[in-house]
């Protein structure tokens, strides 16, 4: 027992420090652009992270999720950029950002929940591109979003007069700003994970599984059908705008484009691709897919510089992976990469 | 429990995988230029057009010797990034850029990457002038580091106007846009100098991007008898609106930007294009001072020039023209100096304003004459004064 | 001129495609219960199609309407085999897996067409050669091409065919018994995987002809063209109740209309404050707007199941 816990306890150690030592290596190794790339890797981790309370935990497929990120990303460009003069401080906006995100969440999942999953579906694609039309059509009469033009210089990530842009290699050697990122992304990512591991084995995560597998029966087991659907689509869309304040702090530019339905299907992708319901299969589905573009990126520069040319468009590529990727995952097993046990009950057996 | 491993797998996989490729120190005596555009997806085709011109330069002035700076003979390298039109891969790209200890940047072929973009070159204290980035705003971030050789949206929409109301004698003009960054920028200020031109917009209407049906909006349009219609917008909508403004009848000129003057433009519309006219920045290569040269270089080498080519080859020039006045590559002294720079190029007489734009900028008009554009007229102007963005 | 009459044959003439693509959506989800996502991409397909064969012959001599119905031809055959593939690759396998596996599964083959389309095809737009009449006429001060016409009368002919073959033939009767339940169909000796794959095949050489229909109206094709086809399609289909062929013809004509007078008048009717950007907001508000306050649709039977 005790030694269990013990090399338990090693694991977690080495893990750890794996965590904390990595942005340096890479910087050290690769450069900075790559802890660039895993802190995109960490923001879309969250964003798949609310997603999968919504489609993993609940089984509501929603094709919009996007625009609770665009929410986030929008309220914290809006409060912290020149386009209203307002600079207001982290822990206002990030908190207003995920609430604004969560109550558009309940405002779109209310009229619908009654919709079977299919229609669900649709219907919340719908909402993603509404949303998406009217951030890129608010500049008129009255400009509250700018438009196409979105919005740029919107403030860093700061807290106090620590901005996580600027870089403090004075403090410690190596420490840039996208390092900076990585542990606050980092830490609020572990949070999320704990919270949606939390949740999973929690009454409202039961709840959620047992309306998954059969509504009918979960209504008549005494669950409240509408209550817990709805608290879904608040969790999955709060960490939605979580990320998306994020999202706009470390990028320093929203616009409109960013969160078209492409979006929605990757995020869509990561979780079916690392398994429903499993909150380390999710995580390794959104970094896997946030690194497959860049390192196909690679494969287009490898071509360029050896070959002179591109022969074959990673770009193009990158998608019609994606596609098949779906296609073969729900065929060959629809329990995702890392299967999360119940599911894997769920989809193995031979139901009517 | 080995699950939890897994998470970071892939990115210490990747990690290894391209230690090798990393980047390695600058040998003596070299001179890093970035280039960045996108290489794959839409608009590769002129991504690829924009690298070719900065490469065209950097081997030029290569072959002629290298640049000598503070008693060095130095070589240029052009470092040729990809990224994708977007603006998330952008800032990747621009960090790469910056970690690889470029002297300066040629890009990037977008406004919409060029502005996420300039935040981290400006943080590096990396010039950037980018040959085909028109957005107002991208100058007037406030970074010392941005500038661009090619007329802004507010110059191309201010030739345009004084072409509709001067030439054309247009009074009651009707604008169209497809709620994209570039086409909604340029009809924004397109209305705004017809307006002051003396002009009234009739009727303003919108589409998108994706959209092959403008028979709804037309028909409003042509409630309102404009004798010019302007779409702000790329040619797969401007090739079919074309078609349709002749199937409802309407008889007014379709006037449109770059991103209408193409070949394809003429392609989609068929007869439909015969007379339309559409704004391209610069003279017609043709007509540029060194043109004829750069196109039989250019053409000998990567094939027909696409568009913007001739201007991030004058880039290269201007970035290596500031660092010779500087008397030194490095970018925190040859920056002050790119602001005093008064380069004549294959593109015309290349000076700066206060923001990092061309103080003159030219637009040449074209018209679609039996199924070719031909350039009908070159409007030269001061830069007016942008909106207050 | 009559702004408001153009208007209306302009929706009129969208709609009627839509109605065509809606078919093929009603037809699919009336027996098996599900969203074919993959539709649009299809129609694109079928558009494709007809565009590389009367490409290949416009120059080719032979006479016009031989060219374009070789086309059309082509187009048919090769969408009614994508869909019967498709539904025996991608949707069989998984008709008794839970609910969300095959509509992933729609999601992730819609992906592949399109970008399937794009490496063969480019990513240009593609331009329908002038081989159509260019002629049109005047009723009442609006105009109608000839063009318009033809899509009309064929749509409506081929509406007229669907609704007779499926109300009046052997197979509209076997297709109609295993809506109602495959068991059941089964145990009067209808073969149901046959029905479907019928089913499919049907409604994916409708969509053929809708998107031979559309790019020769636009004048175009591109591989992107079948995603919003499809969802404004299926918002007919589901405004004139899903699973009913007549309620799919009625919200395709309608969602013509709405978007239509809706992209024409919003600005005057408010004040500027909304104008044409909106245009695509209408087929997304319809369908929310239905599926709210009437789920079943205009034509469709209240089945408490259905939404």
């Amino acid at each position: 027992m005790s030694h269990s816990r013990r090399s338990a306890w090693s694991t977690y150690a080495a893990l750890a420090i794996g965590l904390l030592a990595l942005p340096f290596l890479l910087q050290a190794g690769i450069g900075r652009s790559w802890v660039r790339i895993i802190d995109m890797a960490l923001l879309y981790s969250m964003l798949a992270l609310g997603l999968n309370i919504v489609v993993g935990y609940a089984g509501l497929l929603d094709l919009g999720y996007i625009a609770f990120y665009a929410v986030g990303a929008y309220v914290y460009a809006l409060l912290d950029s020149p386009q209203f003069g307002l600079h207001w401080p982290l822990w206002a906006v990030l908190p207003i950002g995920a609430a604004c995100a969560g109550l558009s969440g309940v405002l779109l999942g209310a009229p619908t929940l009654r919709l079977r999953g299919d229609y669900l579906a649709i219907v919340t694609l719908g909402f993603g591109e509404i949303i998406r039309i009217f951030l890129n059509n608010l500049n008129e009469p009255v400009n509250i979003t700018n438009g196409p033009q979105g919005i740029c210089l919107i403030d860093s990530v700061h807290l106090g007069t620590f901005s996580f842009s600027h870089n403090h290699t004075t403090m410690l050697p190596g420490l840039t700003g996208p390092v900076q990122y990585y542990y606050l992304f980092l830490a609020l990512t572990l949070l999320v994970m704990f919270i949606a591991l939390r949740l999973q084995d929690s009454r409202v995560g039961r709840a959620w599984a047992a309306i998954r597998e059969d509504e009918l029966a979960a209504a008549a087991s005494g669950i409240h059908l509408r209550n817990f659907k709805l608290l879904a689509f608040a969790m999955g869309a709060t960490f939605g705008g979580l990320a998306g304040g994020l999202f706009a702090g470390f990028q320093g530019f929203v616009s409109p484009e960013s969160f078209n339905l492409m979006e929605s299907v990757m995020i869509l992708c990561m979780i079916v691709l690392g398994g429903m319901g499993n909150v380390y299969g999710v995580v390794l589905g959104a970094i896997t897919l946030t690194v497959l573009p860049e390192a196909l990126r690679m494969l287009g520069d490898w071509q360029l510089n050896h070959l002179g040319h591109v022969i074959v468009d990673p770009n193009d590529l990158r998608m019609l992976i994606f596609g098949l990727a779906l296609v073969a995952m729900m065929l060959i097993r629809p329990a995702g990469l890392i299967r999360s046990r119940r599911h894997q009950r769920e989809y193995a057996g031979d139901r009517p | 429990m080995k699950s939890l491993f897994l998470p970071t797998l892939p990115a210490l996989l990747f990690g290894a995988l391209l230690a090798g490729c990393g980047s390695n120190t600058p040998p003596g005596n070299i001179i890093r230029i970035g280039s960045a555009s996108p290489l794959t997806g839409p608009q590769a085709h002129l991504g690829q057009d924009n690298a070719n011109g900065a490469q065209l330069a950097v081997d030029e002035i290569n072959a002629a010797g290298g640049v000598r700076l503070a008693g060095k003979t130095w070589r240029l390298q052009l470092l040729v990034e990809d990224d994708q039109a977007d603006p998330r891969v952008a800032t990747t790209v621009a960090q790469q850029l910056a970690d690889d200890d470029v002297a300066g940047v040629i890009g990037h072929l977008n406004s919409g990457a060029s502005i996420p973009a300039a935040k981290v070159y400006d943080d590096a204290g990396i010039p950037q002038i980018s040959p085909s980035s028109t957005a107002i705003a991208y100058t007037h971030l406030g970074f010392k580091t941005a500038y661009r050789v090619m007329t802004n949206d507010s110059q191309q929409g201010a030739a345009l106007a004084q072409y509709a109301t001067r030439y054309l004698h247009a009074t009651r003009i009707a604008v169209v846009d497809d709620r994209t960054a570039y086409g909604q920028g340029l009809a924004d200020e397109f209305a705004r100098a017809a307006v002051t031109d003396g002009a009234q917009i009739v009727d303003r209407e919108y589409t998108t991007d994706h959209s092959t049906d403008f028979l709804a909006i037309l028909t409003s349009i042509k409630a309102h008898q404009p004798q010019v219609v302007f779409f702000g917008g790329m040619d797969p909508q401007a090739g079919p609106l074309a078609r349709q403004m002749r199937q409802l009848g309407l008889t007014a000129r379709l006037l449109g930007g770059d991103g209408m003057e193409t070949s394809q433009f003429v392609h989609l519309a068929g007869a439909a294009a015969n007379g339309d006219v559409a704004s391209n920045p610069g003279l017609p290569l043709d007509q540029m001072p060194g043109g004829a040269q750069f196109r039989k270089h250019f053409t000998a080498r990567f094939g027909p020039i696409q568009n913007y080519a001739p201007y991030a080859y004058d880039a290269v020039y201007v970035m290596v023209d500031a660092m010779k006045r500087a008397n030194s590559p490095d970018p925190a002294r040859y920056l002050p100096m790119l602001a005093s720079t008064d380069y004549r190029g294959v593109t015309g007489n290349i000076r700066f304003d206060e923001h990092g734009d061309l103080q003159t900028g030219a637009v040449t008009l074209y018209q679609v004459n039996q199924g070719k554009w031909q350039p009908v007229t070159t409007i030269t102007g001061p830069a007016p004064l942008p909106a207050s963005h | 001129m009559d702004i408001l009459l153009q208007q209306l044959i302009n929706g009129l003439v969208l709609g009627s495609v839509y109605a065509l693509i809606a078919l093929g959506y009603t037809m699919v989800y009336g027996i098996l219960e599900l969203i074919n996502f993959a539709h649009g991409e299809i129609t694109m397909i079928g558009a494709m199609l007809a565009l590389a064969v009367i490409t290949h012959l416009a120059g080719s001599g032979l006479p016009v309407p031989i060219v374009l119905l070789a086309g059309l031809l082509t187009a048919m055959a090769g969408c009614s085999v994508l869909g019967y593939a498709i539904e025996r690759v991608a949707y069989r396998p998984l008709r008794h897996a839970p609910r969300l596996a095959p509509l992933i599964t729609a999601i992730g083959v819609s992906i592949v067409l399109q970008n399937l389309a794009m490496l063969i095809w480019g990513r240009e737009y593609i331009s329908f050669p002038p081989l159509l009449p260019q002629g049109w006429f005047d009723v009442h001060g609006a105009r109608v091409t000839d063009v318009q016409l033809i899509i009309l009368v064929t749509a409506g002919i081929l509406m007229l065919v669907l609704d007779n073959l499926v109300r009046r033939t052997s197979l509209g009767r076997a297709m109609r018994a295993t809506a109602q339940s495959p068991q059941l169909a089964g145990l009067m000796g209808i073969d149901a995987n046959h029905i479907i794959s019928l089913t499919f095949i049907l409604g994916s050489a409708l969509a053929a002809i809708g998107g031979f229909l559309v790019s020769a109206y636009y004048g175009l094709a591109h591989y992107y063209m079948g995603f919003l086809l499809g969802l404004k399609a299926f918002s007919a289909a589901v405004l004139g109740g899903i699973g009913n062929l007549r309620g799919a013809m009625l919200g395709g004509l309608l969602l013509g209309v709405i978007e239509s007078l809706g992209a024409g008048y919003i600005g005057s009717l408010t004040h500027g404050v909304f104008g044409s950007n909106y245009q695509d907001v209408f087929a997304f508000l319809v369908l929310i707007a239905v599926l709210i306050i009437r789920p079943a649709g205009l034509l469709g039977q209240n089945t408490a199941d259905r939404a």
